[in-house]
């Protein structure tokens, strides 16, 4: 179940009192103020807020890619904001799938050895690096185009092999950046029915941001982020000052 | 080797600016070649100079004589081994172009002194019983054609006249840095045909000592024997000597340095620049790289690797390019004494890529390392 109120107790994520400053032309923005969010195994979140509103911001944070101004986040028991830079790393690399909206594929590497990427950071030999990337591919099913480079593939098979590497280590949780900005309609639907499969059948926990209230339908939950703290409830009800 | 197709892909990501950049090492790496040939074939004398031999000339200047007489008072002194003698002759074969040292020599302490000079016996014994024989070294007879039994005729420059000789032996060196291109011939026939005003004259003594610790003491004692004589000498060890002749022609060495030093300099800039662009071209794959887990380390070890690689490829290329060039065959037909790139020189050359290729790559690795996920996925 996600929280935002800071109550819960035996959650996967568990974000306390986070807060994020930058300084930016000797001015301080204040991004997050003290949020707090609870995320429970096999969830699936929707992040929306207007631009500059820190979802990104809150994304990174989360993935162990950026460093918060004061709180904490753990993650399965462990304490994210406490580790060092190089355990952080490899911390990533347990636990962390990540989904760019620009896919961020390698351009020389084929679909194939971009999904084997995260593999290689594991003990496992070559023909099981195999077997792992080959399942991979089928779940998001471009089995047949695993030794395509990314130029011969469209946006939306890109955004399967970046979906690809993101499981393929079948790490505790996706992180989703406007999965789907870069897509047309029909490419997107794909993508988020995608991603439902990976919450639904493989009862992975996504933490997903996006701009489309139609792709944040498709969420469990759908948190907004207002001056700074996360609210939950519809667009509408944000607006309305109804929402929690 | 798990990673080898990631190095792969990236050095291939462009292959025309991998090909230049290679080249660039290549054509650096062929010129050091080049003048490590030029550097040993001044200086290789120098390194390979018998340890034990003494070289005993004018004080004034190697090219004024010395008494004939001093051979056997060099010889009484106390540590020398063995004294041999010699005279440049200076002849021209055919052509002045075709210029290689003519030395007459005393035969029967010549060999003893140089035992890295090899001669079958029987041709040396055929040039002992032959007063107008002669010995040539292996690379002036290859050059020339020349084979056991032919006339060598030889126009005199400085003393008049046609001389011909027989070529009775040819002899080969046992290191790779030894002279080949030597003619020697009898000092009777140099005595018996030069002017009245030159007889008992030898150009320069060379003097084997009993061990190499006591050629200081020699040398000082052989100045002392003729000071104050009309032919005062000047001893040195024969490293010195061949040293002083090497800077009759300039300082070679720093002339070599500073022209190596210019090229890697170039090279290292080109290079430099070369591996930061590519690392500046894909900064956000380096952050992806980072985001799934690879550490800032790798990173770091992945760009200078790439690096390297280019450096000693391009290294290897240009050092067989310059290799093979050598083994074509002297192009100054023997205006150098030595003309081959040694193994040392290669290996140098080798270290010396490595190095300008760490160099060009170490400060964009750093940058590569340092770089910050966040910050390059916000540029991407």
């Amino acid at each position: 179940m996600v929280r935002v109120d800071g109550k819960g107790t035996s959650s996967l994520i568990k974000v306390r009192g986070l807060d994020k400053k930058y300084y930016r032309g000797g001015e301080e923005i204040h991004v997050l103020q003290g949020l707090n969010l609870d995320v429970d195994q096999g969830d699936f979140v929707a992040f929306m807020g207007p631009s500059g509103s820190g979802k990104t911001t809150l994304l990174n944070l989360l993935g162990g890619l950026d460093v918060p101004s004061a709180g904490s986040i753990s993650v399965a028991g462990d304490e994210v904001t406490s580790m060092s830079r190089a355990t952080l790393t490899q911390w990533r690399a347990r636990h962390v799938g990540f989904v760019f909206q620009m896919y961020n594929l390698i351009p020389v590497l084929t679909a194939f050895q971009n999904v084997e990427l995260p593999l290689l950071l594991t003990k496992l030999s070559k023909s099981e690096r195999r077997q792992h990337v080959e399942t991979a591919l089928n779940v998001v099913g471009l089995g047949d185009r695993m030794h395509h480079y990314p130029r011969q593939l469209s946006g939306g098979q890109e955004q399967r092999v970046t979906i690809a590497r993101a499981i393929v280590s079948d790490p505790t949780f996706l992180l989703c950046d406007e999965p789907t900005g870069d897509l047309d309609r029909k490419s997107a639907d794909e993508i988020m029915n995608l991603i439902l499969t990976l919450v639904k059948q493989y009862k992975k926990t996504v933490l997903m941001v996006t701009h489309d209230p139609v792709v944040a339908q498709r969420a469990d939950v759908t948190l907004h982020l207002e001056k700074g703290v996360l609210v939950e409830g519809s667009l509408e009800q944000v607006m309305s000052g109804g929402a929690q | 080797m798990k990673y080898a197709s990631l190095l792969y892909a990236n050095l291939f990501r462009k292959k025309l600016r991998l090909i230049l950049t290679i080249g660039s090492f290549a054509v650096a790496l062929m010129l050091f070649g080049f003048l490590a040939v030029v550097r040993e074939a001044f200086a290789g004398g120098v390194d390979i100079a018998g340890a034990d031999r003494l070289v005993v000339i004018n004080r004034v200047s190697i090219i004024q004589p010395l008494p004939l007489a001093y051979m056997d008072k060099i010889r009484r002194i106390q540590g020398v081994k063995e004294v041999t003698h010699a005279n440049w002759f200076g002849g021209v074969y055919q052509d002045e172009k075709n210029f290689f040292a003519q030395f007459a020599i005393e035969p029967a302490t010549w060999k003893q002194m140089y035992p890295e000079f090899k001669i079958p016996d029987e041709q040396w014994n055929a040039f002992l019983k032959d007063r107008q024989g002669a010995i040539a070294g292996a690379a002036t007879a290859k050059r020339f054609g020349w084979k056991v039994g032919d006339r060598i005729p030889i126009k005199g420059t400085f003393l008049p006249g046609m001389w011909e000789f027989n070529l009775d032996g040819i002899y080969q060196g046992t290191r790779s840095a030894d002279d080949e291109t030597q003619f020697w011939f009898q000092w009777d026939l140099f005595e018996e045909k030069v002017p009245e005003r030159f007889k008992g004259q030898v150009g320069w003594y060379t003097v084997k000592v009993t061990s190499p610790d006591a050629g200081l003491k020699v040398s000082r004692a052989i100045d002392a024997e003729f000071a104050n004589s009309p032919f005062e000498t000047k001893t040195d060890t024969e490293k010195a000597f061949a040293a002083g002749w090497v800077k009759q022609f300039g300082n070679i060495q720093f002339l070599i340095l500073t022209i190596g030093a210019v090229v890697f300099f170039t090279l290292l800039l080109v290079t430099g620049n070369t591996m930061a662009t590519s690392v500046r071209e894909r900064t956000g794959e380096l952050a992806v790289l980072k985001a799934v887990g690879y550490s800032d380390n790798f990173v770091l070890l992945l760009v200078l690797v790439e690096s390297l690689v280019i450096a000693g490829v391009g290294g290897v290329i240009g050092l067989l390019l310059a290799k093979g060039f050598t083994l074509l065959g002297d192009p100054t037909h023997g205006m150098l004494p030595f003309f081959f790139l040694p193994a040392k020189a290669m290996v140098a050359g080798l270290i010396v890529a490595m190095l300008v290729g760490i160099a060009s790559g170490i400060v964009p690795a750093f940058g590569a390392m340092r770089l910050r996920v966040v910050n390059a996925l916000r540029r991407v």
